[in-house]
């Protein structure tokens, strides 16, 4: 059986499309990106001043500024960093280190996956049944931290896993053979070299949260609330849901506040993601193997 | 010049997950105070009974071991034996340097501040002591600072030695040593065996035949999983009693 041979690109040729055709995938890829954020800078830059970032909103949330809302998105990163950070690492070092693989560990790594796959607005739902009303903690940070905390346990524990697997596991033999429990090999060896990957995945997870609105919906997020929380189980506002409140909530918006409000979320989470990038460059340098 | 039993192998044996047996019954004494050559062509077990003698297959996938270990007549494959304690008196170099990710100093301080020991002069001796035993001090006193990862292989091989006379153990198993050294640095580490013999009891796993022959007060000759001679170094690489020994020796197989 005789095949005609189709008719051959030169190799550069065909190296030469192949390339074009690879550079336009990644120009698709960044310039929805470009498209977005410079869209929100053209439109909200001119709402941005320093009273924007530390008024209290007034006139229906029309004039002054974010700094409720700004700070609750604030208190609530940290509550979620509380609740999931510990929680999280602590179970990825569980399933690393020491856990065997039975089926207990498996149902728990199905559980995660699981777990990351559930709807934001479930875990809102999630929260308000379990925290706000059953626990009786009311709409309030404590709540809302709480939900938004267990949204993030699944990123964090599973790239802190795959941080902590990534260490050689000669390192764990040369330990223990000298003398080290598991424990001491844990602390002095695993986690120093888990540490940026670890990092990178926690802030990646909280910078999730930060921008959420679904999950704070039911459990912490306040419409209109000029004031700043007195604890946690006080109410907020949080960026993300003023966002929403005056984008579709409050006729007559002006839409350079709208935009304006996106940018500082926008800045606000591109500079966690930036400090991951930081963080994990300066650590990369001081990796040794 | 049979001395006291350091550690007694009573009928040993193991099994990997890949199913088969990689030592079998091997009874084995390693004598106190002397330099025991366990040789023999690759894949005969000998670098698993090593990391049996101070538990470390523990870490690996075993699936099946049977007979026992005693050291100083104690049995260290007894299920709740303290392993952290039997690690400090039974240190290891493994076959692949491996060093910590931290500073030349701190790797070989690693084990002693491990067991609590803190005080900064000691420290400081233990790693002048043991740099010098494992003849690296010339070469890396002036940087004690610097990560390890950034020394040589056979920098690195000696650094893994140091660490481990620096815990001054009471046996030390050592899995080719010298395979990545020069035969200067050979030398000198083997002079170092000689040296300390009379505090330590050493078990080696030489990388030739001709290091085995030189260094060996006790042989035992491994053969896929079997123990198939044991005896006095001198005499089995003089006159061996099995044609198998000889035949390896002789360099007519392995
Ligand atoms: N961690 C392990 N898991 C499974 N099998 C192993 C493991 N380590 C060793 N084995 C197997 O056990 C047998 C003995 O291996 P061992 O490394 O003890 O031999 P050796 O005498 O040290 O060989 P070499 O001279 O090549 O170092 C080999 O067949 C090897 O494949
Ligand atoms: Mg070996």
């Amino acid at each position: 059986m005789t095949r005609t041979k189709p008719p051959r690109l030169s190799r550069q040729t065909s190296q030469r499309i192949a390339f074009a055709l690879i550079t336009l995938a990644a120009i698709v890829v960044v310039a929805p990106i470009f498209f977005i954020v410079g869209y929100i800078v053209y439109q909200g830059i001119s709402a941005i001043s320093w009273e924007f970032l530390t008024a209290y909103p007034h006139n229906g949330m029309k004039e002054g500024g974010l700094l409720p809302a700004i700070v609750g998105t604030l208190w609530l990163t940290l509550g979620t960093a509380v609740v999931a950070v510990p929680i999280g690492i602590g179970a990825a070092i569980y399933l690393s280190e020491y856990a065997k693989d039975n089926a207990l560990t498996r149902a728990i790594r199905v559980a995660i996956i699981n777990l990351a796959g559930i709807p934001s607005v479930v875990y809102g739902l999630f929260g308000l049944g379990l925290f706000v009303i059953f626990l009786n903690f009311g709409t309030s940070i404590l709540a809302g931290s709480l939900t938004l905390g267990i949204m993030t346990l699944p990123v964090i524990i599973s790239t802190a896993e795959e941080a902590l697997r990534a260490v050689p596991q000669s390192f764990r033999l040369v330990s223990v053979s000298l003398g080290g429990t598991r424990w001491q090999t844990i602390r002095r060896v695993v986690l120093p070299q888990a540490l940026p990957g670890i990092i990178t995945g926690v802030i990646l997870g909280l910078e999730r949260a930060a921008g959420e609105t679904a999950p704070i919906l039911f459990t912490v997020a306040a419409f209109f609330l000029p004031r700043l929380p007195k604890s946690i189980f006080d109410q907020t506002m949080a960026l993300p849901y003023h966002l929403f409140v005056i984008s579709t909530q409050v006729p007559g918006m002006p839409i350079h506040i709208q935009y304006g409000t996106a940018l500082v979320l926008l800045i606000f989470v591109l500079s966690m993601n930036v400090l991951a990038t930081l963080i994990r460059n300066h650590y990369r340098k001081q990796r040794f193997w | 010049m049979a001395g006291d039993i350091k550690i007694h192998i009573q009928n040993f044996g193991l099994r990997y997950s890949d199913g088969t047996e990689s030592l079998h019954d091997i009874t084995l004494d390693i004598y106190a105070r002397q330099i025991n050559v366990l040789f023999g062509p690759a894949g005969g077990g000998k670098s698993t009974l090593l990391r049996a003698m101070n538990r470390l297959n523990d870490l690996t996938d075993v699936v099946e071991q049977t007979g026992h270990i005693l050291l100083d007549g104690e049995d260290i494959t007894r299920p709740g034996y303290d392993i952290v304690r039997l690690r400090r008196r039974v240190g290891i170099v493994f076959a692949r340097p491996v060093v910590l990710p931290m500073s030349i100093y701190r790797n070989i301080t690693y084990g002693l501040e491990l067991a609590g020991i803190r005080d900064k002069a000691t420290l400081d001796a233990a790693v002048t002591r043991s740099l010098q035993q494992s003849a690296l001090w010339e070469e890396v006193h002036d940087r004690l600072g610097d990560p390890a990862h950034a020394l040589s292989g056979g920098q690195q091989q000696r650094l893994c030695l140091a660490r481990v006379l620096a815990l001054q153990p009471e046996v030390i198993l050592l899995d080719e040593p010298t395979s990545g050294l020069d035969p200067i640095s050979t030398a000198k580490i083997e002079t170092t065996m000689q040296e300390l013999k009379s505090d330590y009891t050493f078990v080696i796993v030489p990388h030739s035949v001709q290091q085995a022959a030189r260094v060996a007060d006790w042989a035992s000759f491994f053969l896929q999983g079997e123990l198939i001679e044991h005896g006095v170094g001198r005499e089995m690489f003089l006159k061996p009693k099995h044609t198998r020994t000889e035949d390896y020796i002789t360099g007519r197989f392995g």
